[in-house]
């Protein structure tokens, strides 16, 4: 579904990317891990090419979204993202925000994409929110609303970066069981988290990034058991023990 | 100091007024709407384009606007009559127009400019990552966005537009403050009448300042 081929990035001298491959199949979920700044946005962002590439090739859905001649809007429509700070349309109601798309890029029929919209919401605990604003939900409901927004594009894939860093511990949670709900429902997703939990219960490969590189790639069970990279040891370790 | 003259002239006063407000509300909207494609212009990545916005509003913010209307009253007719080869009387209301909304436009520009580039990049990521092109990410939901937040700026500009509407005395058109004054000049009360002018543009501009105050307070909450 998605692939990764010999994929450079640079920011001016900096070498985000350095060289990526991997494979996502159809129904997987995988899982990015990383130090801070190891470039696992960046990665995640290539796909839908919110962030271009320097060198390589990157595949959805049996399209080179590299390729000049691919229809990127096209190809975004069928692909879902969720940003760490959830970015729902301030000025819309939780209704709008989810129908918006639908309605001006798929054409979809108002009274359709309400439909889709409240079984989404309806899916995502929040049927009763529905014409709230954001600045009125906590962080974990923006969150879960714009998850729904993301899947009433009826996208393919969907891809998360961070999708519970912005929130607070209580509310972890909520977005977590929909991502699981989502991903049992068959889902191809590729997920950018440090929640362990969720990598370990859902995943089916984890891939640890650092310094722009995929230092290891493997089933969760194998990748905490026996990390082979030291960056990898070290990585986990710090994660079991905050710092703070 | 004899005021009873003013009440016999409201009628023909009003339609001074009438003309200041139409020239007012039409160049505030086209001045908008050109400003909005200028900074839209700026903020293009092609530097071709951004360039000639960013020479466009440094032009216009450089001359004063005088200058501006009485170039437009001279130039218009002359360009028309360059293109089409015939004559066209075009009118003091028409040139004045123009040039309000070339001359504010330039203005509006930096206002909406600021106002864009307020709004989160996460929201054209956002818009972006749904599929929605270029202009339907700025049409649906960063412009009316920057809107909400630029509103108590752009009236504060149009009401500075308001005032300076009275320079179109220049060529001759006749608004509000030009109709007083000839009023005053043909009964001989040429200070009464500028008196009353000098008050009705300071209650309106007042007024309206307050209505933006209150307003900024409101969309600040
Ligand atoms: N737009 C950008 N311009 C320049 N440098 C950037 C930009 N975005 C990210 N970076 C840099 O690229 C590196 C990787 O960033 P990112 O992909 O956000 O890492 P992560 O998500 O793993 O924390 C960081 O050093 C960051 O400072
Ligand atoms: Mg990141």
């Amino acid at each position: 579904m998605i692939r990764f081929i010999n994929v450079h990035k640079w920011f001016k001298d900096l070498h985000v990317l350095n060289g990526i491959d991997l494979q996502v199949a159809q129904g997987e979920v995988v899982v990015v891990c990383g130090p801070s700044g190891s470039g696992k946005s960046t990665l995640i962002r290539t796909v839908n090419q919110l962030e271009s590439i320097n060198e390589g090739e990157i595949w959805v859905d049996g399209k080179n979204v590299t390729d000049p001649k691919t229809d990127l809007n096209a190809l975004r429509a069928e692909v879902g993202f969720v940003f760490q700070h959830f970015n729902l349309y301030p000025h819309l109601s939780v209704l709008d925000n989810i129908t918006l798309s639908p309605m001006r890029v798929k054409k979809m029929e108002r009274v359709a994409a309400e439909k889709r919209a409240e079984e989404l919401l309806e899916r995502v605990g929040l049927a009763h929110k529905k014409d709230a604003f954001p600045a009125q939900l906590s962080g974990g409901q923006q969150q879960r609303v714009a998850i729904a927004r993301g899947l009433a594009m009826q996208p393919q894939v969907m891809l998360f970066d961070e999708p519970t860093s912005a929130l607070d511990p209580e509310m972890i949670g909520e977005v977590l069981k929909v991502m699981k709900d989502l991903a049992e429902s068959g889902m191809t997703m590729m997920v950018v988290t440090h929640e362990m939990g969720f990598a370990r219960e859902v995943a089916d490969r984890v891939v640890f990034v650092d310094h722009g590189r995929i230092l290891e790639e493997a089933p969760p069970e194998e990748f905490f058991m026996r990390p082979q990279h030291e960056r990898a040891q070290q990585f986990l370790r710090q994660l079991l023990t905050p710092m703070n | 100091m004899d005021f009873s003259q003013i009440v016999p002239a409201l009628p023909a006063l009003m339609e001074g007024m009438v003309v200041t407000l139409k020239l007012l509300v039409m160049a505030v909207l086209g001045g908008v709407v050109l400003g909005t494609f200028i900074a839209l212009g700026r903020l293009s990545s092609n530097a071709f384009l951004s360039g000639l916005a960013k020479a466009y509003v440094n032009y216009f913010r450089s001359i004063p606007l005088l200058l501006v209307i009485i170039w437009f009253y001279l130039a218009v007719p002359m360009l028309l009559n360059w293109i089409t080869g015939d004559f066209v009387p075009v009118g003091a209301f028409a040139s004045c127009l123009v040039a309000f909304m070339m001359f504010e436009a330039a203005y509006y520009a930096e206002i909406v400019r600021a106002g864009i580039q307020a709004i989160s990049r996460g929201q054209v990521n956002a818009a972006y990552a749904l599929g929605m092109t270029y202009g339907q990410a700025m049409r649906l939901v960063i412009l009316p966005q920057a809107f909400r937040k630029m509103l108590p700026l752009l009236l504060q500009q149009s009401i500075i537009l308001f005032q300076d509407t009275s320079l179109v005395y220049a060529v001759g058109l006749m608004d509000f403050l030009n109709s007083a004054r000839s009023r005053g000049d043909i009964l001989g009360q040429p200070h009464e009448f500028l008196i009353f002018a000098g008050a009705v543009y300071f209650v309106i501009s007042y007024c309206a300042s307050y209505i933006v105050k209150r307003l900024q307070k409101r969309l600040v909450v």
